[in-house]
């Protein structure tokens, strides 16, 4: 019998080293996995037995001995016996491409990547020129998934095209997942790191660039560490490096880490940052893809994107578009998340919708109460009740909702959430993460902190949203970058939809809500 | 601030060490303070010089990024999660009880220079909120308990080291 018990953060941070130290303690050796990404089962114990891989989940370091014993007679018997992992139906319904490698074994160990199709990808764009690969990630559909969901195949022509012959060009992985609900780039990096890696590399033989850098946001640890391992053993293995597995091509890669700064998630400003300076978005054009790090032309794609790479040259672009619905093509990497039962990664194609995504494989609230609403895209991303459920998750069906799907992030808030304090709370964190570059971002976002402050305090009038939608009016669009433009969404969502509670801050005088428990006080009448 | 001899040559050589390496300040800065704990005032001419920009320049730099500390931090440093998703969880009381029991505000470190307390927006483990960071290590579901133990136990493990 093998067992397996991941070693990804969200399984570390419940514990999953204990529960390896009380295998070890019992004489077994367990292989340390990446994680499936079904984070409320974790720690999930798998093991592989002659009836298949069966899972134990949540376990903890006390659960071992009983569970050594189950195996012993009847696995079934067990209270933590979740049967064939890969039959649980969370797992079972998803449309896993991406994340098809994600939890079944060691993730930083080469011979398994290779035994698990890796590397094919790479192996098929070696026979290829740099214009085929190109022909085949615009044929894929494949729009770039850290959230402006640009066609990544045009991109790369630009960067392909661009540029004397010979002139150094950059593959740059954007690993900066800043947003609050997402955690999609660090499971791939925890749990399959060298899809990326092997993305990566077929974007620099595309394109005709030498050197890649990833850059990783420094709130990621588990990610850097096993990101660091895995580039030195592609190395070792002539992965990486001069003559790649004797095609006289070359590719160099190496990570760098980010300081904490939320804006250096936007491509100019992570350009800046990988510099050595201060991360401040530059204007556009020109364009990163013909002026982009250091001023030579540079691809800059999310970790999702890259990784996709690979899975579309080793089964073609035709069988990736198959996927998705519309103008969205392949699948997206839904990351369910905030005050959620079943939280976790759940890869399926376009067109799901946040109901089914919400009840059917979240089963509602962790706290069992009502949800009020859903944040989806991260912190600027717009509020949705339920009304809006319905909605099915392809860009263009949220874009006219005027909401975004991001970078595919869902934040699930109980009924007691105050949804003006958390319209109030993303406009601090906008004033705090601003660059500071456009005046509307960094004045606009300000006063509207003012203004929610006193209605917080019961200084407020009803007058003053119609001045909230103004100033957000006039930061609309007039910023370099997404974060300006952005900003605003969580205002004008949560005024939308949830404006009996501004009104509820007015007529009471002061805030209903306790401001540190964020629950209703009896009687007030929100 | 004044810094010993030693780390003013620690730094000299880590300087040196990343001249040659394109886009060299954040690497050099991160290494700085995983050396020092904080990157000194007095680093900073010595920096401009190596890698041939202006004060100003590394100063912008230092002062831009949240990361970078510029005075001494504590032995530990513990960081709660303050994004949406961990405030669906709960974690303004988690905030709220972890200032209080350290006796510390954000951005301060306890008398004994145990701990310093930040706050951090998200450390990707949103499934499982609130989530509290120390060190390198990472934690989900921190109730106040946990919170609780979590200290008790850096605190023994201090004790033991001594």
């Amino acid at each position: 019998m093998t067992f397996y018990i991941p070693q990804d953060t969200t399984a570390l941070a419940l514990g999953a080293d204990a529960v390896a130290s009380a295998l070890q303690s019992v004489g077994i050796e367990p292989v340390r996995s990446g994680s499936r990404g079904m984070f409320w089962l974790e720690p999930l114990l798998e093991v592989e037995t002659n009836k298949g891989r069966i899972g134990f989940g949540p376990v903890t370091a006390k659960d071992i001995p009983s569970i050594v014993d189950a195996l012993e007679s009847d696995p079934a018997s067990h209270t933590l016996y979740q049967g064939e992992v890969a039959d649980i139906p969370y797992l079972k319904s998803q449309q896993r491409l991406t994340y098809s490698r994600a939890g079944l074994g060691d993730p930083v160990c080469l011979d398994n990547y290779q035994a698990l199709n890796g590397f094919k990808g790479l192996n098929n764009a070696l026979q290829m020129t740099g214009q085929q690969i190109v022909d085949q990630v615009k044929d894929s559909g494949l729009r770039g998934r850290g959230g402006a969901a640009f066609p990544a195949g045009i991109k790369w022509q630009t960067v392909h095209d661009a540029g004397k012959d010979g002139c150094q060009k950059y593959i740059v992985c954007n690993a900066d997942e800043g947003d609050s609900g997402t955690f999609a780039d660090r499971l791939v990096m925890e749990a399959d790191p060298y899809q990326l890696i092997e993305g990566m590399i077929i974007a620099g033989l595309a394109v005709g660039a030498t050197q890649g850098y990833i850059y990783l946001r420094s709130e990621y640890p588990v990610a850097h560490k096993l990101l660091n391992i895995a580039i030195d053993r592609a190395i070792a293995a002539n992965f990486l490096g001069d003559n790649i597995q004797g095609s006289g091509k070359t590719f160099y890669l190496e990570v760098r880490l980010g300081a904490g700064a939320y804006i250096c998630g936007e491509e100019t400003s992570l350009l800046e940052s990988l510099e050595g300076k201060r991360g401040m978005v530059r204007a556009k054009p020109p364009l990163p893809a013909i002026e982009g790090l250091f001023g030579m032309p540079t691809v800059v794609n999310n970790v999702l994107t890259l990784a996709a790479i690979s899975t579309i040259l080793e089964q073609g672009a035709d069988s990736y578009q198959n996927f998705g619905m519309g103008r969205s093509r392949g699948t997206l990497a839904i990351q369910l998340a905030g005050n959620i039962k079943r939280g976790g990664l759940i890869e399926l194609a376009f067109g799901v919708t946040l109901r089914e995504v919400v009840e059917d494989y979240g089963q509602g609230t962790y706290s069992g109460r009502p949800i009020r609403a859903i944040q989806v895209g991260g912190p600027l991303g717009a509020f949705l009740p339920e009304s809006q459920w319905d909605t099915p998750m392809d860009y263009e069906a949220f874009a006219a909702i005027k909401a975004m799907i991001g970078h595919g992030g869902i934040v699930v808030f109980d009924d007691t959430a105050d949804m003006a304090a958390q319209a109030r709370f993303a406009m601090e964190f906008c004033v705090v993460e601003s660059c500071g570059k456009c005046t509307p971002c960094r004045e606009g976002t300000w006063w509207l902190v003012q203004i929610l402050r006193d209605l917080e305090d019961g200084k407020g009038s009803e007058a003053d949203l119609a001045k909230l939608l103004d100033l957000c009016d006039n930061i609309m669009g007039r910023s370099f970058c997404a974060l300006g433009d952005g900003a605003t969404s969580p205002i004008t969502s949560s005024i939308k939809y949830f404006r009996d509670e501004y009104i509820a801050h007015v007529t009471n005088g002061a805030c209903p809500f306790d401001p540190i428990a964020s629950t209703l006080f009896e009687g007030a009448d929100a | 601030m004044g810094i010993s001899q030693n780390e003013q040559q620690s730094i000299s050589a880590l300087v040196g060490h990343y001249t040659q390496l394109p886009g060299a300040l954040l690497p050099l800065l991160h290494a700085i303070q995983s050396d020092l704990g904080y990157v000194p005032d007095s680093a900073v001419p010595i920096i401009a010089k190596g890698l041939n920009l202006s004060r100003a320049e590394v100063h912008g730099v230092i002062s831009f990024y949240h990361d970078f500390k510029t005075t001494p931090v504590g032995r530990h440093t513990v960081q709660v999660c303050r994004a949406e998703a961990c405030q669906s969880m709960g974690s303004r009381q988690l905030e709220a009880h972890a200032k209080q029991t350290l006796g510390i505000d954000y951005g301060e470190t306890t008398a004994d220079g145990a701990v310093t307390l930040e706050p951090v927006y998200c450390l990707g483990n949103c499934a499982c909120s609130p989530s509290v960071r120390i060190d390198d290590a990472i934690y989900a579901r921190v109730d106040t308990d946990l919170f609780d133990d979590l200290m008790s136990g850096l605190l023994t493990e201090e004790g033991a080291s001594k």
